[in-house]
């Protein structure tokens, strides 16, 4: 079993925290990674940097900014995902990336180097369905999951077309919009999470604007598998760039404020599909 | 070819959330390109509100100095100042029968703004437009434009500060605000079915153009000649030449040299990548970074470019060529005073162009230059470089 899905299987719901690689400097990164795992994610996300993110509000994009400034390349992604990897051999890893980023390396390349360096999955943000054909095998041969993203304005015909390619798990994008924090998150999320089980037996994850405790609280109360936090996160660092030991007090404070809004499922038993490995 | 392709290049590189945003979009175009009450409607506002046709204008000045009879496409005489308004007259036009209420675009040189300002005002519907930063200090007369026609104009300080950003800030808007909102994109780039539809619109140049060449000369011209940012101007023109024996030329920000790191030449000096939703050439490093730009010109000053304009390359259909910021320069200073037209920083690189070749053409050789704006809105800018008018 997949460390995806062997995650899954023995929790739920999990909490699954993002970081942009070399953010705000290559070395404290690592660092960042550690503490967030340390202080309880379950799973980690982790972008490679890109020049135009156009899928992210401004403090995700202020962070891909300040990676890039510091210089950080796909090569020193992937060493993080080796340094993350052994400090933590169970934790899942998937790799959050632009589309350009895999396609300038050649597909083939990009899948083998993220297997090699140990990450579980993949997540494109700007490779819709319609346009993954390629991607599928690359990725299936190396063994890597990928992701798949459904938006609030998913119609159901192509929820049903992203989930025939999807693995690991499912992505559910909470709003309308970019990633940020926000105050609220919108009513349609149960229903979203709704319509997409009754068509997948894989775990959903809700992400996009969950930045508090009792968003995290919501997201696990209507039926989510997992709930990621990102940006409230990221706005962590950048608030303390000045202070490196305040910031991981910073975000071991906020993790274990917002793992407290989960309450644990106490019959962790989600139907689970075959997995066709490759 | 695949719907949405040109040859391998466009596609939809989004992020999911826009996907159903450009289905309908595609939809929408595919429905009002065959309405004959659109046709009507677009065809009285491009008429009667902004001034087509255009005139080709035979300039008996500059044909003596290059030795070739020598003709402007004079977009710089559409209401607004370029040939942006044929687009963005055709997509409000086509928000209004989508039903949405409200116009975001995003603008470079501050003409495409000017013209959705215009294109919105017109048809009743609020516009916003996206702005580097950098832009709104270079093109401070097109802002204060925008501003005077009901627009509300957002300076944009992340990555370089200029087209690029604002792109993405308009695609931030959009994926937040689809179901009102139409993402009124200002060239050939982006999204399938952006390129599309942006060629469409703009390609009552070249049909004019081309009828009004037949009409004075009895014969096709030997060479069409525009500039490329993102393309829109210049496929607007070739598009209708593309199946004649007519040699096409595109003319790129060469900025101070292919050589340096400082040009917009995406099709002469970069690499096959994806950006902003298609694939295409671009500028960009050995990860996919896209680079930093530089042109004069800000509606040049892009890392990438119409995927159209992509598959032309390839084939061999259209030459692509670059001049730098000091041969525009140059055009700029001496198409105004051999003619009495002042032209944009952005057209004047495909006079530089028609300076630096049309010596190749022989007396009785036509050649058309496609003139997409007028430079009002650069004077300022020029006036403070070394030399001034001179
Ligand atoms: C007058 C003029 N010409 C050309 C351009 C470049 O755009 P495109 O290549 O899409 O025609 C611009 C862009 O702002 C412009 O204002």
């Amino acid at each position: 079993m997949s460390r995806i899905d062997g995650l899954f299987a023995r929790k739920n719901p999990v909490f699954i925290g993002f970081t942009v690689a070399g953010d705000p400097g290559i070395e404290t990164s690592f660092r960042v990674a550690k503490t967030m795992i340390d202080a309880g994610v379950d799973l980690l996300e982790i972008a490679i940097p890109y020049s135009d993110p156009v899928a992210d509000g401004p403090v995700i994009e202020r962070a891909h900014a300040r990676a890039l400034r510091a210089g950080t390349t796909p090569d020193d992604v992937f060493a993080l995902v080796r340094q993350v990897r052994e400090h933590a051999p169970d934790l899942p890893v998937v790799l959050f990336t632009y589309y350009n980023i895999v396609y300038r390396r050649g597909l083939d390349r990009f899948f083998a180097e993220t297997a090699a360096a140990g990450a579980d999955g993949v997540l494109i943000v700007d490779l819709p369905v319609e346009e993954s054909g390629e991607v599928a095998p690359s990725a299936l041969r190396h063994g890597i999951d990928r992701i798949a993203l459904i938006a609030p304005t998913t119609s159901p015909e192509r929820q049903h077309a992203i989930l025939r390619e999807a693995s690991g798990f499912v992505y559910l994008i909470s709003l309308e919009g970019v990633t940020g924090e926000r105050d609220r998150l919108p009513l349609h999320v149960a229903g979203l999470v709704g319509a997409v089980r009754e068509k997948t037996d894989l775990p959903l994850a809700v992400g996009f604007g969950v930045s508090r405790p009792e968003h995290v609280g919501a997201v696990a109360a209507v039926g989510a598998n997992g709930v990621i936090v990102g940006s409230a996160l990221v706005r962590i660092v950048e608030e303390h760039l000045g202070d490196e030991a305040g910031m991981h007090e910073a975000l071991r404070t906020a993790i274990k404020a917002m793992r407290c809004g989960i309450v644990p499922d106490p019959g962790p038993d989600i139907p689970r599909r075959e997995r066709v490995e490759g | 070819m695949k719907a949405g392709r040109y040859g391998v290049y466009g596609g939809q590189y989004v992020p999911e959330t826009l996907m159903s945003a450009l289905i309908e979009l595609e939809e929408t175009y595919g429905r009002v390109s065959l309405d004959p009450e659109f046709s009507r409607r677009l065809g009285w506002y491009l008429h009667e509100y902004a001034g087509r046709e255009t005139p080709l204008t035979y300039c008996e000045n500059l044909s003596r100095d290059l030795g070739c009879r020598v003709y402007l496409k004079r977009e710089d005489l559409l209401h607004g100042g370029a040939h942006k308004l044929n687009n963005t007259l055709g997509q409000a036009l086509m928000a209004k029968f989508m039903g949405k209420r409200r116009l975001i675009a995003e603008t470079g040189a501050g003409q495409h703004g000017v013209a959705t300002a215009i294109a919105g005002a017109a048809l009743g519907l609020p516009v916003e437009v996206y702005m580097g930063e950098v832009d709104t200090r270079r093109q401070a007369l097109n802002v204060f434009r925008m501003e005077l026609l009901g627009a509300r104009v957002i300076p944009v300080a992340s990555g370089t500060r200029t087209l690029k950003d604002a792109i993405n800030a308009a695609m931030r808007d959009w994926v937040a605000n689809s179901r009102d909102t139409h993402y009124l994109l200002g060239s050939c780039v982006g999204p399938h079915p952006f390129p599309w539809i942006v060629r469409d619109f703009q390609s009552v140049i070249g049909e004019e153009a081309r009828r009004q060449v037949l009409e004075r000369e009895g014969r096709l011209p030997d060479t069409v000649v525009a500039c490329v940012g993102g393309g829109s101007n210049a496929i607007g023109i070739f598009y209708p030449f593309v199946n004649d024996d007519v040699a096409l030329v595109g003319v790129e920000a060469g900025g101070e040299g292919l050589d340096t790191a400082h040009h917009g030449a995406s099709l002469s000096g970069g690499s096959v990548g994806v950006f902003q939703g298609a694939l295409s050439y671009l500028l960009q490093d050995g990860d996919g970074q896209a680079l930093e730009t530089h042109s004069i010109a800000a509606g040049l000053d892009h890392p990438s470019v119409g995927p159209e304009h992509a598959m032309l390359k390839d084939s061999g259909r259209v030459r692509y060529e670059a001049v730098t910021d000091a041969e525009a320069l140059h055009a700029f200073r001496y198409l105004s005073r051999t003619e009495g037209i002042i032209p944009a920083l952005e057209s004047a690189h495909a006079v530089a162009y028609a300076l630096r070749a049309a010596g190749d053409l022989g007396e009785d050789g036509i050649l058309v230059i496609n003139l997409s704006g007028r430079g009002d809105k650069d004077v300022a800018e020029v006036a403070n470089l070394p030399g001034g008018a001179a």
